[in-house]
């Protein structure tokens, strides 16, 4: 069944709308495409203009947090006699998310566009991309798009004889998901094992090399060009009005059409099932997650909550990076539980004893239950064990494991329940136990 | 290998290029780039690699170390010509990736991390890989295999122990664990067509082709609506 052409009015492609363009990955066809028109607007305006511009256009951080990006960018100490710089968060690997590395395979002359036209409005000369080291397709074109804007004056010294100078390095990382969290971001790039700093100070004052430093994801800076070409109320008309502008949703799991759906921010999980296709045949909607395997789940009773920032934090969840992780109820959720806090438990970068032993010792009183030898404490003690872990720790981490255990307990108890009082086959003895170190 | 064939001056050269990527005094920026770089040569990272990043970035040895040992990219066991990884994060996993790596693990009779005897492949189950539309996902090298059963990844893996090479769904030909590691430390991919060589699936792009299908486009902006000025206002 097609969607309804309501649901379709809800799609509005702008950051995957070169996409379609199979070349638009090379200057040339960028250019062609509206590309660098932002930049060289942007650069007949007053840095503090676009600050104001981005502050006003309400576009908030697409990395999960939905920080106010304008907002940001404005604690950049001025006329302080410090080099300041711009670090690209590409460390996509929160579990479900997978929208930057699409973006920088397909269109990274939008991010570059972006990276110059906010090194300028923040007085930064050096950027840096931080890309996952897994990366390496999308580093590849990210790293072939840079050099073409060397070559065609849009990096380097004098762009575009303005006098503007920006040096842009593409810096692949080492297999850690801790370091897409920011701080850890900056102590990794700065040639540190990444684990994250205590804020205050923020990156703001004191980020890389102890300077100011704006951390930004790659759809956030990817969206500038579009907020300098069509303005505020263009951008404005897209969203809500906390949470303005388009948003890429990354749909995967049991449905039948998984992919990247770019809809007004506000769109609900029933219309992107629909946009997809719905459920895969013989699959009812069970739980999913609303941005990545951090965020709370959500249950089949959340399928008319606005995704958009406010709206799932009312719920208890998180709109995260909108990676929506789709399952049925032919999949467990304890088994999804436990798997996910395995992930946990090897990522934890071991700094802060709550979510290096936290997560330790709850994946190992997951992997009890479904191996049918849980007892009804260990429910109290998971939950135990995430209050101790929530909160506690320098960063979000820790706080993201809490959110599986603690919303499945929550809405699954009766699954957990089954495997402890023996109605459930034991799941852990007839499989191996695959990512358990 | 011994220290001096990594030692050498073209290796110093590559070295002093990615330590000037950054501000002068911040050097030590560089080690990332540089472990990819000696893992490059010698497959895995060894003690010599490491003697290698710290007289190059003037730290000691123990400080390289303790970073090499923190990151997963970098393998200090045995490996294989080819890495394969099979993501069983909870949605891979779940849609097939835990069987898929059973079957690869039986298949080859080594496990996480562990290398094949006769050297072809090293084996491991990855962390969720940012491709969950495509999920269940395995890569070798780091290029990417889209929607993989175990009937696939057992084709994939027979093949690059016959000495193949299975082109990817996604990304360039799979370039050995050892020649990937020049691309990591920030170097271009020189092999002809690489670059172009990415095909994008099909899920990336079924949202903005459902609207061009349907006719769905975000109202154009005049690219010429001022940008406010406080000093105008």
């Amino acid at each position: 069944m097609s969607p309804s052409p309501e649901v379709l009015q809800k799609l509005t492609p702008v950051l995957t709308k070169r996409w379609l363009s199979p070349d638009a990955w090379r200057i040339n066809t960028y250019e062609k495409l509206d590309g660098y028109l932002g930049l060289k607007k942007a650069l007949k305006s007053h840095p503090d203009d676009l600050i104001a511009l981005v502050k006003d256009s309400g576009l908030r951080g697409r990395g999960g947090a939905g920080f106010p990006t304008g907002l940001k960018w404005s604690f950049i100490p001025q006329n302080d006699g410090k080099p300041h710089y711009l670090v690209v968060n590409a460390d996509e690997g929160e579990p479900g998310t997978c929208k930057d590395l699409p973006m920088m395979m397909n269109d990274p002359h939008a991010l570059i566009e972006g990276i110059v036209i906010t090194c300028y409005a923040i007085r930064a000369e050096r950027a840096y991309i931080y890309i996952r080291g897994e990366a390496v397709h999308a580093a590849r074109r990210l790293r072939h798009a840079v050099a073409e804007a060397y070559a065609r004056g849009y990096l380097g010294r004098n762009i575009l004889g303005t006098g503007l100078n920006v040096e842009l390095v593409v810096h692949s990382g080492a297999g850690a998901y801790i370091c897409g969290e920011e701080t850890a971001l900056l102590d990794s790039l700065e040639g540190f094992r990444g684990q994250p700093r205590l804020k205050p100070p923020f990156p703001a004052t004191h980020g890389l090399y102890s300077s100011p430093t704006v951390v930004n994801n790659v759809g956030t800076i990817a969206s500038v060009p579009y907020i300098v070409l069509g303005g505020v109320d263009w951008w404005r008309q897209m969203g809500t009005e906390k949470s303005s502008g388009p948003m890429i949703y990354s749909l995967s799991g049991r449905v039948v059409n998984p992919g990247q759906y770019e809809c007004t921010m506000g769109i609900t999980l029933r219309e992107l099932l629909e946009l997809c296709g719905g459920m895969q045949p013989g699959h009812e909607l069970k739980f999913w997650t609303p941005g990545g395997s951090s965020t709370p789940l959500f249950t089949a009773e959340h399928l008319d909550v606005p995704l958009d920032f406010d709206s799932v934090a009312a719920q208890g969840s998180m709109l995260g990076t909108t990676a929506t992780q789709i399952f049925s109820d032919q999949d467990c959720p304890v088994y999804a539980t436990y798997r996910w806090i395995e992930f946990y438990a090897h990522e934890s970068c071991g700094k802060c004893t709550p979510c290096r032993e936290g997560n330790y010792w709850m994946a190992r009183i997951l992997r009890r239950i479904l191996s049918g030898a849980g007892t009804y404490d260990d429910l109290d003690t998971l939950l135990d064990a995430c209050d101790n872990l929530l909160g506690r720790s320098f960063c979000a981490l820790g706080d993201g494991a809490t959110s599986p255990v603690t919303s499945s307990i929550k809405y699954f108890k009766q699954d957990y329940l089954d495997y402890i009082e023996g109605r459930k086959k034991p799941l852990l003895d007839a499989r191996e136990l695959v990512g358990a170190h | 290998m011994s220290y001096e064939e990594l030692d050498t001056e073209e290796n110093r050269g590559r070295a002093a290029e990615i330590r000037a990527r950054f501000p002068e005094g911040r050097e030590r920026s560089a080690l990332l780039p540089l472990l990819h770089l000696v893992q490059s040569v010698e497959g895995k990272v060894t003690p010599d690699g490491i003697r290698f990043c710290a007289e190059q970035l003037g730290i000691t040895r123990a400080q390289v170390g303790a970073v090499a040992t923190f990151y997963t990219m970098y393998k200090r066991g045995r490996t294989g010509n080819h890495l394969v990884s099979v993501c069983t994060n909870t949605l891979c996993g779940m849609m097939g990736g835990d069987k898929t790596y059973q079957a690869l693990s039986k298949h080859l009779g080594v496990g996480h991390e562990e290398t094949t005897e006769d050297g072809t492949i090293t084996l491991e189950h990855a962390e969720c890989l940012a491709a969950c539309d495509y999920a269940p996902v395995l890569t070798v090298d780091y290029e990417f295999y889209n929607n993989v059963d175990e009937a696939k990844g057992l084709e994939i893996v027979q093949r690059l122990q016959a000495g193949e090479v299975p082109h990817p769904d996604r990304g360039a030909e799979p370039a050995g664990l050892a020649g990937i590691g020049e691309q990591l430390a920030g170097y271009g991919d020189g092999r002809p067509g690489a670059v172009a060589d990415n095909a994008t699936g099909e899920p990336t792009l079924r949202g903005i082709r459902l609207a061009a299908d349907n006719d769905i486009s975000v109202p154009g902006f005049d690219p010429n609506t001022p940008i406010p000025s406080k000093e105008g206002k």
